[in-house]
């Protein structure tokens, strides 16, 4: 034990500064934190190609996976990949893996946003509200969007001005913002939606077999994986999430970048409650309730590292993609839907377990080896 | 808890304890801890004052009992949450221990209640063995692993469960007497998670594996090199509260009566509320179970205090959210304050 100790106290580290301080790799990366400590993907390879090596895996089992289940839907019914469908696929999941995207940039920085399906919840009770007051559709909309721009301001004020814990913030403001709209709406439950409007939530965007939702989803993963990927914002992103104190000292606007995010995440997921509602041609005050914890789930599979500094939007879209497919592969089949919780689950652990694969299978022969003999 | 750190800055600071910063500090813990107490005497208080309907028993009856489960699951969760993790799968061990125990009455007829709570307390072990074994040997932050736990938990339970339910008529009438009966006008589960609550509270606060909780939740790192077996310590804190989930589930069992397979669905986030609302830094290495208890306390009787005043009950989720980011505010602010008295102390220390 004492020799243990000495060994990991050698890399020199400090035992009070900030865990993200820590030089990976050695026994002292403990990972203990939910959203602090260090992912060992972020420093532990300096070198860019052992870290692109290590995305690169990641998103090419995802490309795997979404084979598996393109071959499973195939095999269960041939049905699978018609275009019916195929917009059935994106009308079902169109709004949780929009919401995804902002969070994307989120979780990447560092924070995390659970108030994302009570914004949509929200913008729907709005809509449904204002709709009741004679208010014109278009109207309507830009409303809802400025409101979902205000609440994630709040997100962000609260979160980079007053310094406080993303989680526990949107926790807070998950329940706030269900909360307004339950007040905004009440029981009520309007559906006197024109069909003009309601069918971009059921028909297929012109011209082709994908729903409304999946082309804003693509379109919009362009543009945030571009942001992402080809920026200056986008780098800065990447730096906050991997080291917040190296980007501040780097002359980083970290505040601003954080509550532009957040502020992002408010508008997109008010768009999301505007296609939400038009789907289901219905507003009422609990829709979306309980969607925030798939959103987070598509992220984290999509390789996000929820520590911040590190994921792709390209493989937040295959995790959307498998997580759609999934599902529907599964309503063909005989399998209880609800059961798919299982195959989310499993894929979730595996997203954090196999990165770090060899790692664990060393630490588990260590430990087998010095309960054999002791010393 | 009012004591916890106060005492770990003591030994921080060896012998040269000076008097008036340490004053200031256990003032502010004071605060802390009275802080939600205050809160609360103050609602009870105006809404007996507007209706005196108000502190009848019955109603009394109702909120504790209500409470009570959450208070529960919010011992559980504190232990880890100050260590700086977070359990999200409780609400699906929950449910599927609720499921699970009150279907064995159904199964074997004049199965003893004890049996029953055991099996219910094995399945949380069960699930916390897995949540803690993940989160520690694997490394991997809690936060990602007891959300696919949540998943897979609530996947298989409705896997066993499909469309079925198990219903009062199903329960022996000894075992949902538990969930009424009463001693001087406080239901007898209230009492015992009281108990359990104390003995939780004297654990984290006089038990060396209890202290050294908060010693990997104020920094893991730190906590590591002085020898502490973190690994463990995590592992642990998880089975408990796993256990403790399992035995509310068959709290809820008989309390309820009826349970199908959306038992506890989404209680992760109102435990997790209710903790934070009680003090319970999120972050780790401060807070109490008697705090997160009246957290849930809080949580619970706003909710019948709304009704009975009047007031929609539209209004009751929109007010649990305001009070949520007051708590937090004020407890950042709290910490900061804390932080820089410490600070200013530390140099007369040395």
């Amino acid at each position: 034990m004492a020799r243990e100790v000495g060994a990991q106290a050698l890399p020199g580290v400090a035992g009070d500064s900030e865990a993200e301080l820590y030089v990976p790799g050695e026994k002292s990366t403990r990972t203990s934190g939910m959203l602090t400590g260090q992912s060992s993907g972020t420093v532990a390879k300096p070198s860019g190609a052992g870290r692109l090596r290590g995305l690169l895996r990641w998103e090419s089992g995802l490309v795997l996976c979404v084979v598996a289940v393109l071959v499973l839907g195939i095999s269960v019914s041939p049905a699978f990949l018609s275009s019916s469908n195929l917009l059935n696929m994106g009308l079902s999941n169109g709004e949780i893996s929009i919401m995804a995207l902002p969070m994307t940039l989120v979780v990447i920085s560092g924070e995390i946003d659970l108030s994302v399906a009570s914004t949509l919840g929200l913008s729907s009770s709005m809509i449904g509200y204002l709709w009741l007051h004679g208010w014109p559709m278009p109207g309507i909309i830009v409303t809802v969007l400025v409101m979902g721009l205000v609440l994630g301001g709040v997100n962000g004020i609260l979160v980079t001005r007053f310094g406080l814990p993303s989680l526990a913030v949107t926790i807070g403001t998950l329940t706030l913002y269900q909360g307004v709209g339950i007040i905004v709406l009440g029981s009520t439950t309007v559906s006197n939606f024109p069909a003009r409007y309601t069918n971009i939530g059921i028909n297929a965007f012109p011209h082709t077999d994908l729903s409304w939702s999946t082309v804003i989803f693509l379109v919009l993963a362009v543009v945030f994986g571009v942001l992402l990927h080809a920026t200056k914002v986008g780098r800065s992103i990447f730096a906050i999430g991997a080291n917040r104190e190296a980007a501040i000292y780097a002359g980083m606007r970290v505040k601003r970048i954080k509550t532009g995010l957040f502020v992002l995440s408010g508008v997109v997921c008010a768009l999301a409650g505007v296609l939400y509602t038009f789907r289901l041609s219905t507003a009422e005050y609990d829709n979306g309730t309980g969607l925030e914890l798939n959103v987070v789930a598509i992220v984290l599979l999509g390789g996000v590292s929820i520590f911040g500094g590190k994921g792709t939007m390209i493989g937040v879209v295959l995790s959307a993609l498998v997580f759609a497919a999934i599902q529907n592969a599964l309503f063909l089949t005989s399998f209880p839907q609800e059961a798919l919780g299982v195959v989310i689950g499993a894929l979730l652990l595996a997203s954090v377990l196999a990165p770090k694969g060899g790692e664990l299978l060393d630490r588990v022969r260590h430990a087998l080896g010095s309960v054999r003999s002791p010393t | 808890m009012s004591l916890s750190l106060h005492r770990q800055d003591t030994a921080a600071s060896g012998s040269a304890v000076v008097e008036n910063p340490r004053r200031l500090v256990d003032t502010i813990f004071r605060i802390r801890e009275f802080g939600i107490i205050a809160v609360l005497v103050g609602f009870v208080a105006i809404t007996t004052a507007l209706q005196h309907r108000f502190l009848e028993a019955q109603n009394v009856k109702f909120i504790l009992l209500d409470a009570t489960i959450f208070a529960l699951l919010a011992l559980g969760e504190t232990m880890v949450v100050v260590s700086r993790e977070v359990d999200l799968s409780v609400g699906s061990v929950l449910g599927i221990s609720a499921y699970i125990s009150a279907n064995l009455f159904g199964q074997f007829h004049g199965i003893p209640i004890p049996l029953v709570f055991a099996v219910g307390i094995a399945i949380g072990v069960v699930c916390g063995t897995v949540n803690g074994a993940i989160t520690a040997v694997g490394r991997v932050p809690s936060l990602v692993v007891t959300l696919a736990t949540l998943y897979i938990i609530r996947g298989i339970d409705v896997l066993i469960v499909g469309g079925g339910q198990v219903v009062v008529s199903s329960l022996p009438d000894s075992f949902v007497a538990i969930g009424q009966s009463t001693l001087a006008g406080i239901p007898d589960v209230t009492i015992a998670v009281a108990v359990l609550i104390a003995a939780g509270a004297y654990y984290l606060r006089s038990f060396r594996s209890g202290r050294e909780l908060y010693a990997i939740g104020s920094n893991p790192e730190a906590a590591r090199l002085a020898g502490i077996p973190t690994a463990k310590r995590i592992f642990t804190s998880f089975v408990l509260s796993g256990a403790i989930a399992g035995l509310a589930g068959v709290v809820w069992a008989a309390y309820y009566g009826t349970v199908d397979s959306t038992a506890g669905t989404g209680y992760e986030l109102t435990v997790v509320s209710a903790v934070v609302v009680g003090g319970v830094a999120i972050f780790g290495g401060s807070g109490s179970v008697v705090g997160a208890a009246f957290g849930a306390l809080l949580l619970e009787t706003i909710n019948t205090a709304l009704y009975v005043l009047g007031i929609s009950a539209f209004w009751d989720q929109a007010i649990a959210g305001f009070l949520l980011i007051c708590a937090i505010t004020l407890d950042h602010g709290i910490t900061l304050t804390l932080t820089s008295a410490l600070r200013r102390r530390s140099p007369r220390g040395a």
